[in-house]
């Protein structure tokens, strides 16, 4: 059953890159609390983001002609270990980095490659993804928001929800309706680039459970945007996004969300000289190091030109539940020893991920519609 | 040679030697007949000795698809252990005769050895030094486990020939072993369940047409994957594996190993329990193999002493000392 998911290993010149992104990393954010470190890759530095692309970090995948660097899906997953493990704000470029620029490099026009590709390797040009709306959720293929040929250019009406960062973004990649109503399913789906600057467009924050704000609603008022705001093709849509969502689902990001709660709770108990916590010690960890594997597994199915979809949501369901068992695990054995002192810090960053936690098997796709994609690629449905 | 060159042969073998009639035989008289003929004069046993010792010269992860074929097929004899065993007397310079060799890897008397029943010799790690002893030697007692091949001993008096004992003893590489079965029979229940809940009819349609049941079928091939993947981790050391990459394997594949055996049986209801159904042969196995030579508890507990003992952060940990 599934094969090609098989060990594999990291090749060994990617290996430097682990330097590059730890010195910025002492450089940027070494004073950073541990309560906004462990915002992994929600936490939003602009700044940082810049950085990352001044030392040749983002990217990564991108030729050499067009700003990037021509090295394959196991440098990127180098880079992106380190940053998530340290706990580095990386959600200013991280959906440019990670989907956009794949995108419009696999389905994009040669004027798009360079209008957009050389400012997202730079990490100056912002991407977001509209996909959810009010009425869309799991059931993406009822997206509302339409997009209409008017004069040669496009006509956007509709809204967009759940957002990630729309408020910090430059663009969005939308999926609208361009033909045909919701009965249609996955047929007349499109994506579209939406400048956020553009007029008729609003966009509010919206407060989640932890008082953050990183994701918003996004309303279309008659936004008039050029023809070429269409990447790909006309009614491919959602071929497209399932493709680009490879790319979001199988990364390790999918395993580390919480690691950095994981690094602060074993220096608890090192520094509290605990030993009684050392079989969950030890158990996450196996689970940690199995997860790594199936990850770069995955990883090996992308620099192999391979779209793993059905791969990278298994390895996402079984990552993202062990993401979200860390906090409450680390809470029990916290609050199962009363008597011993627990910092602000520690603390505030329990509870941060305990309360933030249901978001990890969401955002990309719900542990139910994860598990039915794994289904049917068993042959089951 | 690559895999599907080493795997092919034995594959054949495997199946024209042991089907699920061949495997109740066994249990039923507590010995191999013509399955071991035909594992012997295969060569396949020689596997893991090197090649200027006179065998094939294969690493742990090179066999690691025969092994798991053994696995997946609930073969009722000691494959990998004695492969195991001829690989480290090889490098002693000593070579073995041809009968099927258990594995001991625990201090107590009356241990539960796993194969014991049918097995010639057992091979002893009492933790300064490996034995060789031959199993009429040790009053194997049943384990009062119907159908069960494993038998208790009591081993700290008696003698054999003396082997060298690898740098981590022989449990780690046991664990491993174990790991590798557990993965293999893993994932033959997967694949075995997948195609009962598509014919299985209830309500008028598959069982594997209801959505309840294609979420546990998609958790339980996560589960087996994982175990995989973390039986690889293992075998990647080879026959001198970090203990914390044994850890990893054998914490992973035994928590994995109870999962999927609850979740075959659930999916097949009634039918799955009874002897003359086959999916007993495996189930039965997952959970022996699960206690086997450490359970997860076992194993997490040291892999945890490992890592609280270490500053460093838990990827560069698991850099360092699982993926070394």
């Amino acid at each position: 059953m599934f094969d090609s998911l098989t060990l594999a290993s990291l090749p060994a010149e990617d290996d430097d890159l682990r330097l590059m992104v730890r010195d910025l990393i002492v450089n940027h954010i070494k004073s950073m609390p541990l309560w906004r470190r462990a915002r992994s890759w929600q936490g939003f530095s602009a700044d940082f983001s810049k950085a990352l692309g001044r030392a040749g970090l983002l990217g990564l995948t991108i030729p050499k002609a067009l700003g990037g660097h021509e090295r394959g899906p196991f440098a990127r997953f180098v880079v992106v270990e380190e940053l998530l493990s340290a706990g580095a704000p990386v959600a200013a470029h991280w959906i440019a980095d990670r989907q956009s620029a794949p995108l419009i490099m696999s389905c994009g026009t040669e004027a798009q490659r360079e209008r957009y590709i050389p400012g997202i390797c730079r990490g100056e040009i912002l991407f977001c993804i509209g996909m959810s709306e009010p009425g869309s959720g799991s059931d993406l293929a009822s997206v509302r928001t339409r997009a209409e040929m008017v004069d040669g250019g496009w006509v956007v009406n509709g809204q967009k929800v759940w957002t990630t960062n729309a408020m910090h973004s430059d663009y969005m990649i939308a999926l609208v309706r361009t033909s045909g109503t919701p009965a249609d399913r996955h047929a007349g789906l499109s994506q579209l680039i939406i400048d956020l600057k553009a007029p008729g467009v609003t966009i509010r924050p919206i407060v989640d459970l932890t008082g953050d704000a990183h994701f918003a609603e996004v309303f279309f008022e008659d936004v008039r945007l050029d023809g070429d705001a269409l990447i790909g093709q006309e009614g491919e849509g959602w071929k497209q996004c399932t493709a680009e969502l490879a790319f979001e689902r199988s990364g390790p990001e999918r395993i580390y969300s919480s690691v950095v709660l994981l690094d602060a709770w074993i220096q608890h108990l090192q520094a509290c000289g605990r030993r009684d916590a050392a079989t969950l010690v030890g158990r996450l960890t196996a689970e940690l190091a199995t997860l790594r594997a199936m990850s770069i597994a995955c990883t090996s199915r992308l620099a192999m030109g391979e779209s793993p979809v059905v791969e990278a949501s298994l390895v996402k369901d079984l990552g993202t539940s062990f993401e979200q068992e860390l906090p409450l695990v680390i809470g029990d054995d916290l609050a199962a020893h009363p008597d011993e002192p627990v910092s602000d810090e520690l603390y505030q960053t329990l509870m941060y991920v305990t309360h933030i936690a249901p978001s990890f098997s969401l955002r990309g796709g719900t542990r139910e519609i994860l598990r039915g994609i794994t289904a049917r690629g068993m042959g089951l449905r | 040679m690559d895999s599907q060159e080493i795997i092919e042969p034995f594959a054949r073998m495997l199946n024209a030697a042991v089907g699920p009639a061949e495997v109740r035989e066994a249990e039923r008289s507590n010995s191999l007949g013509a399955i071991w003929d035909s594992l012997s004069s295969s060569g396949y046993l020689d596997a893991l000795i090197a090649e200027d010792r006179g065998g094939a010269g294969f690493g742990l992860a090179d066999v690691f698809p025969l092994l798991a074929l053994v696995g997946a097929k609930g073969v009722p004899a000691p494959v990998g252990e004695t492969m195991i065993a001829r690989a480290l007397a090889a490098e002693a310079g000593i070579t073995l005769s041809d009968g099927p060799i258990a594995l001991a890897t625990g201090q107590v008397d009356g241990q539960v050895v796993t194969c014991a029943r049918v097995a010639q010799q057992i091979l002893y790690d009492n933790g300064a030094e490996l034995v060789l002893l031959a199993a009429a030697d040790c009053s194997l007692r049943a384990t009062g486990i119907e159908f069960s091949l494993a038998a208790r001993a009591d081993l700290s008096r008696i003698r054999g020939q003396i082997l060298p004992r690898p740098a981590g003893g022989l449990l780690s590489i046991a664990a491993i072993l174990r790991s590798i079965l557990i993965a293999g029979a893993a994932n033959q229940l997967v694949e075995q369940s997948t195609v009962f809940a598509n014919e299985r009819v209830q309500f008028g349609k598959p069982i594997g047409r209801q959505q309840s049941l294609q979420h546990n079928l998609a958790v339980m091939a996560e589960n087996a994957i994982a175990a995989r993947i973390a039986a690889q981790l293992g075998a990647a050391g080879g026959l001198a594996p970090s203990l914390a990459a044994a850890a990893t394997a054998k914490s992973v594949s035994s928590r994995a190993a109870a999962l999927i055996a609850n979740s075959a049986h659930a999916l097949h209801g009634a039918i799955g329990i009874s002897e003359e159904y086959d999916l007993q042969l495996l189930t039965r196995r997952l959970h022996e193999w699960r206690m086997a030579d450490g359970s997860e508890g076992y194993w997490s507990g040291l892999l945890g002493a490992s890592r609280l003992s270490c500053p460093a952060t838990s990827v560069d940990w698991v850099r360092a000392e699982i993926f070394a």
